[in-house]
């Protein structure tokens, strides 16, 4: 028997942060998949915020954190498109005037995937068992679309979940608005972004709301919220997981799910 | 030039309801028309990287094409004007006009015209400027601006042309049909048609310049460009030095991606090809052709991270495509060229100093790289731009602050897990047991339009390590 593929798992800050259950639904489908899943515990962030403000000496440093952590594994899966696109995609443009780590990063970079391109690309998964119940909309997020081409591989897993029913948002791959920092210091021009886009969510008369990353998520949730919506907000991983019995982003603690 | 008040006309034009409502227009027609022109070309994806590739070349190879460009023109009984800087291409047109004793100019759609504020120049000098493209007709009844590259009005609404009508044709019966589209076009193409007639100097920008012909190209879907260049007795064409093409293959290659990037259509209405002044045997044409070429900034950005940015062929499909440009409207961006390529341009063009917010104002989400016909990789040359802002220390003391002092935190995983923790909890006291933060420091701007979702209790990490199995 082939022995069994060595993920490490990158957890992401925002859900380190804000959302443990995605990291933790990850390592369940990663497991579930066939993987041997290792937590490298000297993570913390990909460096984005430095590398979208134009601090590359502080990306840098991160950067080889993440890569000195992350470099022993077969595969590195993060629970997020903008995440896994840093650590895939901009790495190598990091070192790119750097001999002495460039190659090394282009070693890591082709090593890392998304969660759910991973399961569906790498791993082959077909099929996930778990009997959530969704009525729900996908939103695209846009580093996952344009940077990993990550558009039908999560939307196979959802439909292969027989509880679960997908409907389609207009424009569902137009931004949301959140873009990292650009959410606070252009706050009212993301405000009506998200706007655009609650309304298309709220258009498709969903229960539920998924996407791929947290930030997204975050941002999406709180717009809802502010709007007075009750549709319910999670992460793919969750309910690909089926671990949708602690309440929705954003939703207070103590109404839980189909309660 | 007013990008260095971006937020503040951003703020104004989220605050207008017809503005918002033009630009509704722009969120759907432009994007299907383009999606639906991409599809039906099997080839569409490979003629992109043609279009890249000659751009590429050309710029690579920029002082041969254009002095081989010169060569044939002059050859062909044209002039050609070398202008360094928007005051020299202004003054290489008045003398133009000034030879030829003139007093009205119609012009067709110039973006350069645009640039280097030629109307206001022209008019400061006793010359009458008319601009002939529908849009910028529209704009300059309104003494305003364009507000995008490709439709100069799009931000005005069918009321307002209306408006605009009554008020500046006044000559014109009370009571004339102006309830469609096609009566006020009617109406602008009868006065336009007589200023056609009557004017001294015709005056075009250019889509292309031919180099092994000598060729100036324009595109248009109204006819106008064709009318304003071979009716008067001169013809003056305004192009930026970077438009250059090798030979007429090569613009065909880039025509075949353009119309479909900018409108969806196949090709614009008409594609015109002025190769000097009109010869012995010609029916039409003028007797002078001019061309001035414009640099203002753009052989600066040569050999730099900006130079793929010249690869440009202004279809508009980046800010078609923007969702901060479908916010805001092209005005806000306060200079002639709006959205991404905007972006990355007037601070090229202009200094970063007076356009710092440009390259800040952008949720990276792609979709511009996403449909740029030339593949510009815009979001990588907006983040160039936030690094020389953050080199230069132009962006905010307070964000450098929390940037350092986060990187700090983030190179450090256990002080890190300190710092995170203590702010969950916080985060968590602050929601006061509802699902989100009422208040939050540094987040106001957050929750003025949005609630914050509160954190889960306990971070990833401690949970991890709580089940024995951190690595």
């Amino acid at each position: 028997m082939k022995e069994k593929p060595v993920v490490g798992l990158f957890v992401t800050c925002l859900v380190d942060l804000f959302r443990p259950s995605v990291g933790f639904a990850a390592l369940k489908l990663l497991e579930d998949a066939g993987c041997k899943v290792q937590v490298p515990m000297a993570q913390t962030c990909c460096g984005q915020p430095a590398w979208n403000s134009g601090d590359r000496a502080d990306t840098a440093d991160l950067a080889c954190q993440v890569i000195k952590a992350f470099e022993g594994f077969d595969y590195v899966v993060a629970p997020s498109g903008s995440c896994a696109g840093m650590l895939k995609k901009h790495y190598p443009e990091v070192f790119q005037q750097d001999p002495s780590w460039r190659e090394r990063a282009s070693e890591f970079s082709a090593k890392v995937y998304e969660l759910t391109s991973f399961l569906s690309d790498v791993m082959n998964v077909t099929r996930v068992e778990a009997d959530t119940e969704a009525d729900l909309t996908y939103h695209d997020s846009c580093a996952g679309l344009r940077e990993l081409g990550i558009s039908a591989q999560p939307r196979k897993l959802l439909a292969s979940m027989p509880g679960v029913s997908c409907r389609e948002m207009k424009d569902c791959e137009t931004c949301c608005g959140f873009g990292g920092t650009f959410s606070v210091k252009y706050s009212e021009i993301s405000n009506s972004i998200v706007s655009t886009k609650t309304e298309n969510i709220r258009s498709t008369g969903a229960s539920m709301l998924v996407a791929g990353d947290l930030g997204c998520l975050l941002n999406m949730a709180g717009k809802l919220k502010r709007e007075g919506s009750d549709i319910e907000v999670r992460h793919v991983a969750e309910v690909l997981a089926g671990m949708t019995d602690n309440p929705a982003i954003g939703a207070s603690g103590n109404t839980k799910r189909n309660s | 030039m007013r990008s260095d008040r971006f937020k503040k006309n951003a703020s104004d034009a989220l605050a207008d309801p017809q503005l918002q409502e033009a630009l509704e227009g722009v969120r759907h027609n432009f994007v299907g028309a383009r999606a639906r022109a991409a599809e039906n070309l099997s080839s569409f994806e490979d003629l992109r990287d043609n279009a890249r590739d000659i751009k590429d070349h050309v710029l690579d190879h920029l002082d041969l094409y254009l002095e081989h460009f010169e060569k044939k023109v002059t050859a062909q009984g044209g002039h050609v004007h070398w202008a360094a800087t928007a005051a020299d291409a202004r003054q290489a047109v008045l003398d133009i006009c000034r030879k030829h004793d003139a007093k009205t100019a119609t012009k067709g759609k110039s973006m350069i015209s645009e640039e280097i504020e030629l109307n206001d120049f022209l008019e400061e000098n006793g010359i009458e400027p008319i601009e002939t493209d529908l849009g910028e007709y529209i704009i300059q009844l309104r003494e305003e601006a364009p507000s995008h590259i490709i439709a100069p009005a799009v931000h005005i609404s069918m009321e307002q042309v209306r408006e605009d009508f009554r008020k500046h044709h006044s000559h014109l019966p009370e009571d004339r049909p102006m309830s469609d589209p096609r009566s006020l076009l009617l109406e602008a193409r009868g006065i336009l048609r007589d200023k056609f007639l009557s004017a001294d100097i015709g005056i075009t920008g250019a889509n292309f310049l031919v180099a092994e012909t000598g060729t100036s190209v324009i595109v248009t879907n109204e006819g106008n460009g064709d009318l304003t260049q071979t009716l008067p007795r001169v013809h003056v064409v305004l192009a930026s030095i970077e438009k250059i093409v090798p030979n007429l293959e090569d613009m065909s290659q880039i025509l075949r991606v353009l119309a479909r990037s900018a409108t969806g259509q196949e090709m614009s209405v008409y594609t015109t090809l002025s190769s000097g002044p009109r010869r012995q045997d010609d029916l039409d044409g003028p007797e002078e052709y001019h061309v001035i070429l414009l640099d203002n900034g753009r052989s600066s950005m040569l050999g730099t991270e900006f130079q793929e940015m010249l690869r440009c062929i202004r279809c508009g499909a980046c800010m078609n495509h923007c969702p901060v440009y479908h916010a805001v409207g092209g005005h806000a961006y306060g200079w002639v060229y709006p959205g991404p390529m905007g972006s990355v341009l007037t601070p090229s063009l202009t200094g970063i100093e007076h356009s710092s917010d440009l390259p800040n104002a952008s949720t990276f989400c792609g979709r511009c790289e996403q449909v740029c016909p030339v593949r510009i990789p815009l979001p990588k040359l907006l983040r160039h731009w936030r690094e020389k802002e953050f080199e230069k220390h132009l962006s905010p003391s307070s964000h450098r602050y929390n940037l350092r002092l986060w990187a700090f935190l983030a190179k450090r995983p256990r002080l890190y897990r300190l710092a995170t923790s203590i702010a969950r909890s916080g985060m968590r006291l602050m929601s006061f047991g509802s699902g989100h933060i009422k208040f939050l420091p540094l987040a106001g701007a957050w929750i003025k339009h949005r609630e914050m979702p509160v954190p889960e209790s306990g971070g990833f990490f401690a949970q991890y390590a709580r089940r024995g199995l951190g690595s």
